[in-house]
């Protein structure tokens, strides 16, 4: 074995030398560098998402087959690595606070190894390593749901978690198992010529679907978000629906066409049925939620399900939409998610959808971006949402999925709905004591800009599309 | 005489669907975790005896060690977080698990 093999994985040895070096900071650093903790990790992971940018030119198989990684691949590891800085940046107020104060460093190394492990899902060429990844990338989560210790909300949404993270991870497992039993191999690419779609094969297929179904939290296998987006810190939350979602649907793009491509007709009709579910159950269930964070939670599932219209593409162009669609649905939801964490510490019990009445008169510039974070998720033209949805839409339709597309038309009207209601609970309601004006944060500020920007310009620049359409495979 | 590779199968096969069977009916946190445990090791089985009985390399029972590994690190993790929800409620019963609800 040649271990100079291990040089060759630059994302993930970056990623791993940070963990070190913010493993020994947390254990040595005192008194007043532990205050400039914060903006440490920040640069640190700046300078890691340059090294991932740059990193890989051309394509690079390591380990037998096991590892391989190219440039689109280090593009989404790197967008996933942005996410997260804008994730950490948003937490520093949070991080501040007198129970979470002595476990800060505990955060950071918490999810940066989920990270690890979502770049392990992306690079993986072989189940044993996806299934590891997919572990490293859901343990570490969980302690992160829980991560308030001392507020029940917390503990039941991990437990609720972890119980869901190991029962659907154990489903995968057995289709697996049978995909090994009946191939006789794991490496992705031994294994695609192999399959023919007998009936274990589609066993196999649909029980596969459960253990990522889970993490992109596809209708079926659901029941978890909800509670525990409500019960986790909001951070928590916000990490959950972009990065943790983001990476799974990668995931489970690149498996659909690099193991099970010799059965698209199969895995098609599942997406078309899973697709059609998470869309329109989703949508009438956030209707009805007063909790924000829980209706977060529900768009986040039809969110998903508009996804799910890029992955039923299967082709290169599926692939752009997929990966233009997350990146837009990153800025946008963390946005709003920027907006919930700083009036969260203002409202007792949850932030509810009528603690926003009157939030224009009393914190302008919040309700703006606001505003423009719901309106791109809702996809109204001049924002990036607009946008990345049409792609969605035009990939579905190029692979001859009309109805599925109609109905998620449709669906978009509904959601447009709910979005507006805070909208309107922003602007025309009246409220004799709206939240007190809020100052963020400088941290909080940044990732707010780079929110706005991204909402306002991802859409518009077409060269982002561009380019990311010349990356993909 | 040498055990028929089916019956392997079909004692996976029903270990993994009692484990399914009781995640979703008990009502103990404990008695989940004990469930979910049963379908991994469902999962451990299969590995094992596919490549015992069908192939003459090494790459189900390295599955099956790093199954039973990440299985104990979920169990940590799990029981960790199922203690802190004891300390929280003083309870592990299923039923008082319903503060997240609209």
């Amino acid at each position: 074995m040649n271990y100079l093999e291990f040089l060759l994985m630059r994302p993930e040895i970056s990623l791993l030398s940070i963990f070190v070096i913010i493993f020994l900071f947390d254990l040595m650093a005192t008194g007043r560098y532990r205050r400039i903790f914060h903006g440490i990790v920040c640069l640190l992971m700046l300078a890691h998402t340059y090294i991932c940018m740059t990193g890989s030119a051309e394509e690079i198989t390591l380990f037998g087959g096991m590892y391989y990684n190219n440039p689109m691949l280090s593009f989404m590891k790197a967008m996933l690595t942005c996410g997260s800085i804008l994730v950490i940046l948003q937490a520093n107020r949070w991080l501040r606070s007198a129970s979470t104060y002595y476990k800060q460093g505990e955060f950071y190394i918490l999810m940066l190894s989920t990270l690890i492990g979502m770049y392990f899902m992306l690079s993986a060429r072989h189940f044993l390593l996806l299934f590891i990844g997919i572990e490293l990338a859901s343990l570490p989560l969980a302690c992160l749901v829980a991560f308030d210790k001392y507020r029940h909300h917390s503990a039941e949404a991990g437990i609720k978690y972890i119980l869901s993270s190991m029962f659907s991870s154990a489903v995968m497992l057995y289709g697996i198992s049978f995909l090994y039993g009946s191939c006789g191999t794991l490496y992705f690419s031994d294994m695609a010529t192999i399959l023919s779609g007998s009936p274990i094969h589609i066993f196999a297929l649909v029980m596969f679907f459960a253990g990522l179904g889970f993490k992109i939290s596809l209708v079926p296998f659901h029941l978890w978000t909800a509670d525990s987006y409500q019960g986790a810190p909001t951070v928590v939350t916000a990490y959950l629906s972009v990065i943790s979602k983001g990476a799974a649907v990668f995931t489970l793009f690149i498996v659909l066409t690099k193991v099970f491509a010799n059965m698209i007709v199969e895995w098609q009709a599942i997406i078309y049925i899973l697709t059609i579910a998470s869309i329109t159950i989703a949508n009438l269930f956030a209707i009805k939620q007063h909790d924000i964070k829980r209706f977060m939670a529900f768009s986040s599932i039809s969110q998903a399900g508009y996804i799910m219209l890029a992955v039923i593409n299967g082709t290169a162009h599926g692939m752009t939409a997929m990966v233009f669609y997350i990146l837009v649905y990153i800025v946008a939801n963390l946005a709003v998610f920027g907006v919930i964490e700083s009036i969260e510490h203002q409202c007792t019990d949850g932030v509810k959808r009528e603690d926003f009445n009157g939030f224009y008169r009393s914190n302008p510039r919040l309700a703006f971006l606001m505003t423009l974070a719901l309106f791109s998720l809702a996809g109204i033209p001049p924002f990036a949402g607009f946008f990345s949805k049409f792609f969605v839409f035009m990939s579905a339709f190029d692979a001859g999925f009309m109805i599925l597309v109609f109905i998620a038309l449709i669906n978009t009207v509904i959601s447009l709905y709910y979005y507006l209601l805070i909208v309107k609970a922003m602007f025309i309601n009246q409220n004799d004591n709206p939240i007190k004006p809020i100052k963020c944060d400088l941290f909080t500020r940044i990732s707010l800009t780079f929110c706005l920007l991204g909402i306002v310009f991802l859409g518009i620049c077409s060269f982002v599309y561009i380019n990311i359409d010349k990356l993909s495979f | 005489m040498i055990i028929p590779a089916e019956y392997y199968l079909v004692l996976s096969a029903v270990l993994f669907f009692i484990g399914v069977f009781g995640f979703f009916t008990r009502r103990n946190l404990v008695s989940l975790l004990i469930s979910t445990e049963l379908m991994l090791n469902a999962v451990d089985i299969n590995f094992a005896v596919f490549n015992a009985y069908c192939y003459d390399h090494l790459e189900g029972y390295i599955f099956t060690l790093f199954g039973i590994g990440i299985a104990a690190a979920e169990t940590a993790v799990a029981i960790a977080i199922i203690i802190n929800v004891y300390r929280n409620m003083k309870t592990i019963h299923i039923k008082n698990l319903r503060e997240l609800k609209d």
